[in-house]
C-alpha cells in the first residue's frame, strides 16, 4: 500500500461507511416498526435522520473530537516549539498549514483529524510537549501530518461518529437490560429485542472499525513520516517513551481511541470487552523495530 | 479497412502523447511550486539580515568585514536567478551567519540582549524551514526528472521541450550531517 493507493482507499472506505450507516439505520427501524405494527413513516424518518447524521459527521467530525476530548487551538506565540514543528514538518510533506491545538492533559498521545489536508487539525497532549525532545516531537508531529496526506483523518473522523455512534447505543441498551426491572412485560420485551439486535450489532461495529482502521495505516505513517524527517530514529525514540510512560488519560473514550497515536488505553489495568475489541493499534515495540530497521 | 487501423492508430498516439504530457506537467509544475517555498523562506532570511546588522552593530562595531559581507552576499542571493546560484549565494550565507554569531560570542551584552537571542531563534528557525523546503523541493526534482527519463517517456520528453530540473544543492558539511549513522 503506497500513499497514492491509501489515499482513493481511504476515500471510497468513507464513503462506504457513510452509505452503510444510513441503510443500517433505516432497514432496523423499518424491521423494527414493522414487528410493532408502528407506521412505515417512522422508517422515513430514520432515513432522513441517518442521512443527515452521516453528512454532519463528513463536514464536523473534527470539531466533534476536538469539543469531546477538550482541545483548545493555540497561536504560535503560545507554544512556539510546537507550532514551529509543525511549521516545518508541513514545509518538509508540501502541506498547507493545519490548524494546531492543544489538551492539558500529563499523559502524553497526539492526533491529528479533518475531512482533508485543508481543513486539518493537529493535536498534541501538554504530558508529550514536556516528555519529547526536539527530534522526538518532529517524529510524532510527522507521523500526524502523514495521517492528514493519505486522509486517513477523513475515514478515522466519519468512523468515531458513526460507528462510535451504534457503539454507544448499543453499549446502553446492554446496560440498560441488565439494569431494568420494569413490570411493563410489553416495554421489557421491547427492550430485550432491541438488546439483541444491538449486541448483535456491537460487535460488527467494532469489526468495521478494525477493518477501517487497519495497523496498516500506521506503520504506513511511521514510514512516510520518518521520510519527512530523515530521521527514523526520533519517532522510534518518542515511541518508546510513550511505551514507558504509565500516566492514565484523562480524556480519550472507545470512540476516539483509534484516533491518537499510541493506544490510549494500553495500560489500563481491567480491559472490558470493547477495549479487547477495539483494539486499534498495533504493538509499539514491533513499530519501534521496524523504524529502528529503516 | 485499412483507413480504420489508420485512425485508430493515430487516436491512439495522441491519446498516448496527450496522457504523458499531463503527467510531466503536473510533475513540473509541483517542482514549481516547491521552489517557490523556496523562495519564500529565502526572502523570510533576507528580510532578517538588516536587523541582524543592526543589533549586531550597536555592539560591536568595528567588525565591519563581517558587515559588508553580509550585505554583499545578500544582494547576491537577492539577484540570483537559477537554482544553482541561490543555492550557492544561500550557502554563503549560512556560513556568514556562523561568523556573526560565532563573532557574537565575544560579546555577553549583545549575547545576553533580548532583540539578538529573538533574532538568533528566527535565523536557526529560517535556517531548518529553508532545509525542509529544499527536501521537499529535491523528491519533487527526483519525480519529474525520473518522469523524463524513464521509457517510454523518454522518446517524446525531449521533443515535447521539457528539460530536467536542477536540484537544490545543500552544503558539504550539511551532506556530511546525513551521513551519520545511529
Amino acid at each position: 500500500m503506497n500513499i497514492y493507493s491509501a489515499i482513493s482507499s481511504n476515500k471510497n472506505k468513507t464513503w462506504l461507511i457513510m452509505f452503510l450507516f444510513v441503510v443500517f439505520i433505516t432497514t432496523l427501524v423499518y424491521v423494527f416498526s414493522k414487528a410493532m405494527g408502528f407506521s412505515l413513516g417512522l422508517a422515513g424518518i430514520a432515513l432522513v435522520i441517518a442521512g443527515i447524521t452521516s453528512i454532519g459527521s463528513y463536514y464536523y467530525s473534527d470539531k466533534l473530537v476536538l469539543a469531546t476530548t477538550g482541545a483548545k487551538e493555540i497561536k504560535k506565540s503560545d507554544y512556539p516549539k510546537y507550532y514551529r514543528t509543525v511549521e516545518n514538518m508541513c514545509i518538509a510533506a508540501g502541506l498547507s498549514m493545519p490548524k494546531v491545538y492543544i489538551v492539558e492533559d500529563a499523559s502524553p498521545n497526539a492526533f491529528a483529524t479533518g475531512r482533508d489536508p485543508k481543513h486539518a487539525v493537529v493535536c498534541a497532549t501538554t504530558g508529550l510537549l514536556a516528555m519529547m525532545d526536539d527530534a522526538e516531537l518532529e517524529g510524532v508531529i510527522a507521523h500526524e501530518l502523514s495521517h492528514i496526506k493519505n486522509y486517513d483523518i477523513r475515514l478515522m473522523g466519519v468512523v468515531v461518529v458513526l460507528v462510535g455512534f451504534i457503539a454507544i447505543i448499543s453499549d446502553l441498551f446492554i446496560r440498560a437490560t441488565f439494569y431494568s426491572n420494569s413490570d411493563d412485560n410489553k416495554a421489557s420485551s421491547i427492550f430485550l429485542i432491541l438488546a439483541i439486535v444491538f449486541a448483535i450489532l456491537s460487535p460488527i461495529a467494532a469489526t468495521l472499525i478494525q477493518l477501517a482502521v487497519s495497523r496498516k495505516r500506521e506503520y504506513l505513517a511511521d514510514a512516510s513520516g520518518a521520510l519527512l524527517t530523515r530521521y527514523p530514529e526520533g519517532l522510534a525514540s518518542a515511541l518508546e517513551k510513550l511505551a514507558h510512560d504509565k500516566t492514565p488519560p484523562r480524556v480519550a473514550s472507545n470512540a476516539t481511541a483509534h484516533l491518537y497515536i499510541e493506544n490510549p488505553f494500553d495500560n489500563k489495568k481491567v480491559k472490558n470487552f470493547f477495549t479487547g475489541l477495539f483494539n486499534t493499534h498495533p504493538p509499539l515495540e514491533e513499530r519501534i523495530k521496524i523504524l529502528r530497521q529503516m | 479497412m485499412n483507413l480504420v487501423i489508420l485512425v485508430v492508430v493515430v487516436v491512439a498516439v495522441i491519446a498516448f502523447i496527450w496522457f504523458l504530457y499531463n503527467s510531466i506537467i503536473v510533475a513540473k509544475l509541483r517542482v514549481n511550486e516547491a521552489l517557490s517555498q523556496i523562495d519564500v523562506q529565502l526572502k523570510r532570511r533576507t528580510d532578517l539580515i538588516p536587523n541582524l546588522v543592526e543589533a549586531v552593530k550597536g555592539y560591536a562595531k568595528h567588525e565591519k568585514q563581517l558587515f559588508e559581507d553580509v550585505t554583499k552576499e545578500r544582494a547576491n542571493l537577492v539577484s540570483a536567478k537559477s537554482v544553482e546560484e541561490k543555492a550557492k549565494a544561500n550557502n554563503q550565507l549560512t556560513e556568514t551567519f556562523k561568523s556573526i554569531f560565532a563573532v557574537a560570542e565575544a560579546y555577553p551584552a549583545l549575547r545576553a540582549s533580548e532583540n539578538f537571542m529573538q533574532l538568533q531563534e528566527e535565523v536557526s528557525d529560517t535556517e531548518n524551514k529553508i532545509a525542509y523546503s529544499r527536501q521537499f523541493y529535491n523528491s519533487n526534482v527526483l519525480d519529474y526528472n525520473t518522469k523524463l527519463v524513464i521509457f517510454p517517456n523518454v522518446l517524446i520528453a525531449g521533443m515535447l521541450g521539457f528539460k530536467p530540473a536542477e536540484f537544490f544543492a545543500a552544503t558539504e558539511e550539511e551532506k556530511k550531517a546525513v551521513k551519520v549513522s545511529f
